[in-house]
């Protein structure tokens, strides 16, 4: 079966266990976690996780099966590129004398949208967001320049569809009245 | 603000009691109905075992000699029980001497909660004497684990632990308690837990997915039915009983859902995978319709995922979602609780009988009859066999024991051989091996069920894994009964060499001990038997004792199990010999 990029989305309770619990269902299959994010979501206490990985779609299916069995998953939904808006960020230093030098290199920010951060006598700081592609572009192109530092987020993303947490724990509350 | 991620039962009573960490795990188990707990005390769980003594009448605690043992017994206790199995150990080498048996218990959905005593949260992560991440090490072979800090967590936490422990699809939970946690004073009162919102026990059965698969099933010519634990650990035998019976469809089981439906119910054609029947493997590639209860298509039954059933419509009965097409792909999914799922499937199921495609299974019995078990029961070969001696125990048993086996061939010959009448009969580690498991769960299972005999079956190897366990059963005078099947050989091991390393016997010969000297160590009644004609009456005299009782039984040495499949082949190209 053909790989491809695969953004799990997953809702769970705020417990400190859980990034090992959900980490090690990849781990015992041997899969690499291509970028890993952990935020509060839009649900008041509960925590998203954004993982990608690069896995066929017979794989997904049962990563996310084995991760919604774990306790403390409220919810998770695996989607494709095209069915999510997603963006990462990098942040890429410079020494400032290569910047002055080469209109080059302040050609390649305005085309490609990327913002300067922080400007000293030794460094720049350039900041991009976009999608992974456009990401690699632009480390390609200051690559030749000698990068002093690049850093990169994980991949954050929201779904063009409805994600129907609040709805899964309203359902919750009003079946078990909560002592 | 605070959200509440788990809802709980109402208070019993209005009145709290300020008590210790440590007493409130004592009450907690008193809460959840605990009587008997195995565990062995150390530095981190001391408070714990401190209240211990001051409830000893409430609360029986068995010293295991290790903790591996002590987990064992509790899995034992558990699975012939239906309750949840209790260990209790302290941190560091007690917490991870506990691994073993977690991760059995998990592989087998064993009901058990672990309580490890943990060194001081103020010492939490400075490597201290008998620190080791307990929570850490056991996260992949646990259903849930947590660490409590604080005394003011344990009665919320222990009864989270209970719940999700026993419900849904059931595995083991760890909680793991600071020794301060223990020592600091809560204000007490117990609640347990009724849900959890972020999980599950049960997925909503779907009555469709119910009628489609009673469709399919009216209409097929040759079903077969396979179940697994799940019929068990539901409380579904009954119901298992009348689908078999009302759609007239030859059933065969897995290694651990045997016991379930009667060894002499007719329609009950014997046990799936490697080493199990002919019939029932030949056969599960010749049929049309394949209805899975509660398993889940284990590599050791299923063979080559290549050629598995691939002519059948698979129905599959599942209560864990993350099960359906894990291994194979089921046409037709039936998620739930087997208990609602075959209740409602009986009243569609047309009543029916499939007597030529039965015949097909006894005719495959015939043909094992007389390339495998004649031979396994003949009374003329030389030495002793395995299944001479199983035949005996049921002679004596009439299949009313509760049969403990540990891993290898022994433990073949026993699932193969044993006759059993009633459910939770038999125990043995099915989706770890685990070789050991058997002296220390038989302690447990007769603990669990006190009026019935429990025979521990247990080859030369597993036995000296977990030897020391006859020290508990000395000290608790538990009267289980142990067969040695002695070959001299880590038999299993042996016959791959064999078969598969031109017989290059790497490590498996056993240059063993005097079993007998050793029992009589532990005053334990032990006798030897080596020749046939006094086989029968030392099985006689063991079921007949009061008292604990160790048979070593010398057999063949270089016996192997058949039938076979061998690794990487299909179940229909099972081997007699």
């Amino acid at each position: 079966m053909e790989k491809q990029n695969y953004t799990v989305s997953i809702y769970t309770e705020n417990n400190l266990g859980l990034l090992s619990r959900i980490a090690a269902i990849f781990l015992k299959r041997h899969i690499n976690i291509e970028s890993i994010t952990a935020s509060p979501s839009e649900v008041n206490e509960v925590m998203r996780f954004i993982i990608v990985v690069n896995v066929s779609e017979e794989q997904i299916k049962k990563i996310v099966g084995q991760i919604e069995k774990q306790i403390e998953v409220i919810k998770a939904f695996y989607h494709t590129d095209v069915e999510t808006i997603y963006q990462e960020t990098a942040l890429y230093k410079i020494k400032s004398e290569d910047f002055l030098d080469d209109h080059n290199i302040q050609d390649f920010i305005k085309e490609t949208n990327a913002r300067i951060v922080t400007v000293t006598k030794q460094f720049f700081v350039i900041e991009k967001t976009g999608k992974r592609t456009e990401v690699d572009a632009l480390y390609e192109k200051l690559k030749p320049y000698g990068l002093m530092q690049f850093v990169r987020s994980g991949t954050i993303a929201v779904t063009k569809n409805e994600m129907p947490i609040s709805g899964i724990l309203e359902k919750f509350n009003t079946t078990n009245s909560l002592s | 603000m605070h959200v509440k991620t788990a809802s709980f039962e109402k208070v019993s009573t209005k009145d709290t009691l300020t008590v210790s960490g440590a007493e409130a795990v004592i009450k907690c188990l008193l809460e959840e109905g605990v009587e008997t707990i195995y565990g062995y005390p150390g530095g981190a769980i001391m408070p714990v075992y401190d209240e211990l003594y001051k409830y000893q009448k409430e609360i029986h605690h068995v010293l295991t000699r290790h903790e591996q043992g002590a987990t064992h017994a509790a899995q034992g206790y558990a699975r012939v029980s239906g309750k949840v199995g209790v260990a209790i150990a302290t941190s560091g080498p007690g917490a991870t001497n506990l691994v073993t048996g977690i991760a059995d218990a998990q592989i087998d959905s064993t009901p058990m909660v672990c309580i490890t005593g943990q060194v001081g949260s103020h010492l939490l992560g400075s490597d201290a004497f008998q620190e080791t991440d307990i929570v850490g090490i056991s996260t992949p072979i646990t259903k849930w684990n947590y660490q409590v800090t604080k005394a003011e967590e344990i009665p919320e936490v222990i009864a989270k632990a209970f719940y999700i422990a026993k419900s849904g699809r059931p595995g083991p939970v760890l909680v793991d308690i600071t020794k301060d946690a223990q020592f600091a004073t809560l204000e007490f009162s117990y609640k347990k837990c009724s849900g959890i919102r972020s999980y599950k026990p049960f997925p909503e059965l779907n009555l469709l997915e119910i009628e489609r698969a009673a469709e399919v099933i009216n209409k097929a010519k040759k079903p077969m039915i396979v179940w697994g634990q799940g019929v068990i650990l539901g409380g579904a035998e009954d119901l298992l009983k009348q689908v078999v019976e009302k759609a007239g469809i030859p059933a065969a089981w897995t290694i651990l859902g045997l016991s379930a439906l009667p060894t002499d119910h007719p329609l009950n054609v014997g046990m799936v995978g490697m080493h199990g029947n002919y019939g029932p493997n030949m056969l599960t590639n010749e049929c049309d319709v394949l209805i899975a209860i509660g398993m889940r298509f284990d590599d050791r039954v299923t063979g080559n995922l290549e050629k598995y059933a691939k002519q059948a419509k698979v129905i599959h009965f599942e209560i864990d979602p993350a099960e359906i097409n894990k291994n194979v792909k089921a046409d037709y999914p039936v998620l739930g609780n087997v208990k609602e799922s075959l209740k409602a499937l009986l009243e569609l199921l047309e009543p029916n009988s499939h007597e030529n495609w039965h015949q097909k299974f006894k005719d495959m019995y015939k043909t094992e009859y007389e390339k495998v078990i004649k031979g396994n029961l003949d009374i003329n070969k030389k030495e002793l066999g395995m299944a001479e001696v199983i035949q005996q125990i049921n002679n004596q048993s009439k299949g009313d024991a509760i049969i403990v086996s540990d891993v290898g061939q022994h433990q073949m010959a026993a699932c193969r051989y044993a006759k059993f009448n009633s459910t939770r009969s038999n125990v043995t580690s099915g989706g770890l091996g685990t070789m050991g498991f058997a002296l220390p769960a038989a302690i447990g299972a007769k603990m669990a069920k006190p009026d019935k005999d429990v025979v521990a079956v247990i080859g030369d190897g597993g036995y000296q894994m977990t030897i020391q366990e006859l020290g508990t059963i000395f000290q608790t005078k538990v009267p289980v009964k142990i067969v040695l099947l002695n070959n001299g050989f880590l038999g299993m091991v042996r016959q791959w060499q064999q078969l598969f390393f031109d017989k290059r016997y790497a490590s498996t010969t056993m240059v063993n001990p005097d079993f007998i000297t050793i029992a009589k160590g532990y005053h334990i009644k032990a006798k030897q038997v080596s020749d046939r004609s006094q086989l029968k009456d030392a099985v006689r005299e063991m079921m007949e004792s009061e008292d604990a009782y160790f048979l070593e039984v010398k057999v063949e040495q270089e016996e192997n199990v058949f039938p076979m499949i061998p690794t990487g082949a299909a179940v229909s190209e099972i081997l007699l010999e």
